[in-house]
């Protein structure tokens, strides 16, 4: 499909022929009739059926205003990388190997760059073997890679409930039926995926591979236990089946222990790597990689080379250059230095902001704040409210398959400075509070129910329960069954504070 | 001629209307038009000030470019635009204001109560739910009175599910519809001029309900076009889209959405500037009665002359 918006084709008079020439000299082609376009329809692959972009997209190209206060991002912050670091490793690279870095490398990436990758890895307590390593654009294609060569049409994918909303259309466009298991303040529930596995079980389905993102997960912030690392660990050993561990943010830890990844725990042997310099260099250069058992590997390499044939060889040249000069580590640092206060400042401006029914979590790492609010209030329709007072979130559908998710939204702390996320939320927390007065006008309910009364939620109690006492009980979407528990029961995180 | 494509703005059809906006642009090209493409904001009177368009063609969608507002600017400019004049778009966008005027002309619209926020929180017109849903009976269709493109409408299925509904649809207006909910056919009539164009059935393949995504994407809606219509229907279908036209005091171009109950068609809402991307309705209906986009475009463009010839 063309994209909507052309960016820099807006703003310029053109002085045109009928041959419709653009300045540039490119010819447009003239568009398609609703006949054309049927046509194209008809030659679709039949997955591209579940490749579906939202109305969220089309609300989310609004976010882009400059006047926009957006807490919906997932950009880490790259203003502090020194520019002179960047000009000094380019102007190396220029000087002493411009025909190789800028030549084709091999499909499995550059030994140097396994080499960083080794650094990056170790500081978490892994020690991959090297020629497990595959180099690739980005994380995502390694998610997407791993998808590739593990899943046909039907096949399940169990992941977490929410889980990263950019992993979904992988899966997707893969046919992965998508199973979510829900997640509390301790990450994924492994019982509930104990118990899930066995129902498959009885239907005689496998699932391939359980995705997971243990550490700091996007979008909810949390981290898994040390206890359920290892039981996952064990299920996956037990059963033979594989489990794949994203991990884009464990070095950006800023308070509490570090956990061990599950790679390191399980050694390698059921644990798929993914890993990214994305989140502690620059998620422009398009760096991932994967880690995978040798016979997974050939085939991901296999898969790599008709997809791309190779990682950019330039960025590559670029990340061996930095990690050369020694100090990414203290980079990595000063990135969490400026996360932790901007996630203390998110906190605290949650506390002061947002309703008591509302609840959220505390991470002690990554990028994200997830919170939830009560169960009548839709984050899609709140977010076209929020756009009115310029200031965007993601609302939480995005993170599950099954339209759940509905009363939460992804907060983003990395993207921007602690004024404006001061300011956002306090605009946020407004629009909340206009809703929950409606709703409390609607429904006779008490407006500004005081702590202690069921509209302000004890530890661990599910959000659902929130609103127990109302009589009314709400469905706050079409097709949702309100006397499904399951369904409004969506992660009883602790609320900070 | 120096026409202006007006499209973009901050509404939360942004999206459709870049959409819109480009493929106009490109066929105004074609055409042999030089083109002024405006993302409508701040300095948009500045760029008309300053290139002096002979005629605006606004393709903007929702509030600020659908509701009368750069209308009303272009007015004010001497600038003539495409589609519908101020009145008529600011009447379109408002489905409280609108169902009223058309009730009055006797054109067919689902009974519906209207309920503003001030009435909620100073006049408690809560108390008035359950009467009012008494009236109108489930399931009912609840919608932000100026909305778009299905954004923040809900069926309510019983008087549980009403109140969070009027909370996403407060989301987009102050004032929210509450409409009986017609069951039939979803057919759009697009009127070009005082002519009604074939008539287009949106049939959801998905069993979904006719929402903001099957709307935008191909493939997730089926437009049968024209519509297999006993000939009966088809003309009462016609009338009663040309008759809300009307009512609404449209002009140039506008696309009217109905319903068609066992109690023959109901008119939903009138478009005043509908849809212009691959996927809309109003170009299908064109091409079904023999006008390329280009024709339809510089129908539309010719149209907007007519009119301000007549003023």
């Amino acid at each position: 499909m063309r994209k909507p918006n052309r960016p820099g084709a807006a703003a310029s008079i053109r002085h045109t022929s009928p041959m419709a020439d653009t300045p540039t000299g490119h010819r447009r082609r003239a568009h398609t009739r609703t006949r054309d376009i049927e046509r194209y329809a008809g030659l679709f692959a039949e997955r591209t059926g579940v490749m579906r972009s939202s109305a969220m997209r089309d609300l989310m190209a609004i976010t882009a205003r400059p006047e926009v206060i957006s807490l919906a991002g997932g950009l880490p912050d790259t203003s502090t990388f020194p520019p002179q670091t960047f000009a000094a490793q380019m102007t190396r690279i220029a000087q002493t190997s411009a025909a190789e870095a800028l030549q084709y490398g091999p499909t499995e990436g550059f030994e140097e760059t396994v080499d960083c990758i080794l650094q990056v890895m170790g500081a978490e307590g892994m020690l991959p073997d090297p020629e497990d390593v595959i180099v690739t654009t980005g994380g995502q294609q390694a998610i997407d890679l791993v998808t590739k060569t593990l899943i046909d049409p039907g096949d399940v994918v169990v992941c977490e409930a929410p889980t990263y909303p950019g992993a979904v259309p992988v899966f997707c466009s893969y046919q992965a039926e998508v199973v979510q298991i829900e997640c509390d303040e301790d990450g994924m529930r492994i019982d509930l995926l104990d118990e899930t596995l066995a129902g498959l079980d009885s239907e005689g389905r496998r699932p391939k591979f359980v995705y997971s993102v243990p550490s700091f997960q996007n979008p909810a912030g949390v981290s898994m236990s040390i206890e359920r690392r290892t039981r996952l660990v064990e299920l996956a050993r037990r059963r033979e089946m594989l489990v794949v561990e994203d991990n884009p943010y464990g070095l950006l830890r800023f308070g509490g222990e570090p956990l061990p990844p599950l790679y390191q725990l399980d050694g390698g042997d059921f644990v798929i790597y993914v890993g990214t310099f994305s989140k502690i260099l620059s998620p422009g250069i398009r760096l991932g990689w994967a880690v995978a058992p040798p016979p997974v590997m050939e085939k991901i390499v296999l898969g790599k080379q008709a997809s791309d044939l190779c990682t950019s060889t330039l960025t590559q040249y670029f990340v061996r250059e930095y990690f050369a000069e020694g100090n990414w580590r203290q980079y990595v640092e000063s990135l969490c230095a400026i996360y932790r206060k901007r996630r203390d400042t998110m906190v605290e401006a949650l506390a002061e902001h947002f309703p008591p029914e509302a609840t959220w979590t505390d991470p002690e790492g990554g990028l994200f704040i997830w919170a939830t609010l009560p169960d009548y209030i839709d984050t899609g329709d709140l977010l076209a409210r929020a756009l009115r007072d310029d200031v965007a979130f993601v609302p939480g559908q995005a993170a599950y398959v099954d339209g759940r998710g509905a009363s939460s939204m992804r907060l983003n702390f990395s993207g921007v400075d602690e004024e404006e996320i001061r300011e956002g939320v306090r605009r946020i927390g407004n629009v909340i509070r206009e809703q929950v007065d409606l709703y409390a006008t609607l429904t006779g309910e008490a407006v500004g129910a005081s702590p202690g009364t069921p509209g302000r939620e004890a530890e661990d109690v599910p959000a659902v329960d929130a609103r127990s006492d109302s009589s009314a009980s709400i469905s706050d979407s079409p097709g949702t069954n309100p006397n499904d528990p399951s369904q409004g029961d969506v992660l009883p995180f602790r609320k900070a504070q | 001629m120096k026409v202006a494509v007006l499209k973009g703005g901050k509404s939360l059809e942004r999206g459709v209307s870049l959409r819109s906006g480009a493929r106009v642009e490109d066929a105004l090209k074609r055409l042999g038009h030089e083109t002024l493409a405006v993302d409508a904001g701040a300095d948009l009177v500045a760029r008309l000030l300053a290139d002096r368009p002979e005629v605006a063609f606004v393709a903007m969608h929702g509030r600020g470019g659908e509701d009368g507002t750069a209308q009303e600017l272009l007015e004010i400019l001497g600038i003539r635009f495409t589609g519908p004049g101020v009145a008529a778009c600011a009447l379109c966008m408002d489905k409280a204001l609108a169902k009223h005027a058309m009730r009055a002309a006797g054109v067919p619209t689902p009974d519906w109560f209207a309920i503003n926020r001030v009435a909620l929180r100073e006049l408690g017109a809560g108390e008035a739910l359950v009467e009012l849903e008494q009236r109108l009976g489930f399931p009912l269709v609840v919608k932000p009175s100026r909305g778009g493109s299905a954004l923040g409408v809900r069926f309510a299925a019983g008087p549980s599910e009403v109140p969070s509904a009027l909370v996403s649809a407060f989301s987009y207006d102050d004032r929210v519809l509450l409409e009986r909910h017609v069951e039939g056919r979803e057919l759009a009539v697009s009127v070009l001029g005082s002519e009604a164009l074939p008539i287009v059935e949106a049939i959801p393949t998905g069993g979904d309900s006719y929402d903001f995504e099957a709307r935008y994407e191909i493939g997730r809606t089926r437009f049968e076009c024209p519509a297999l219509l006993e000939e009966a229907d088809a003309t009462a279908v016609t009338e009663a889209a040309l008759a809300a036209y009307k009512a609404l005091e449209c002009s140039g171009f506008s696309r009217v959405d109905l319903i068609l109950g066992e109690d023959g068609p109901q008119v939903l809402e009138v478009n005043a500037i509908p849809g212009l991307t691959d996927t809309s309705l109003l170009p299908q209906a064109a091409e079904a009665a023999g006008l390329s986009f280009e024709q339809l475009v510089e129908r539309i463009l010719a149209l907007s002359l007519e009119t301000a010839a007549a003023t």
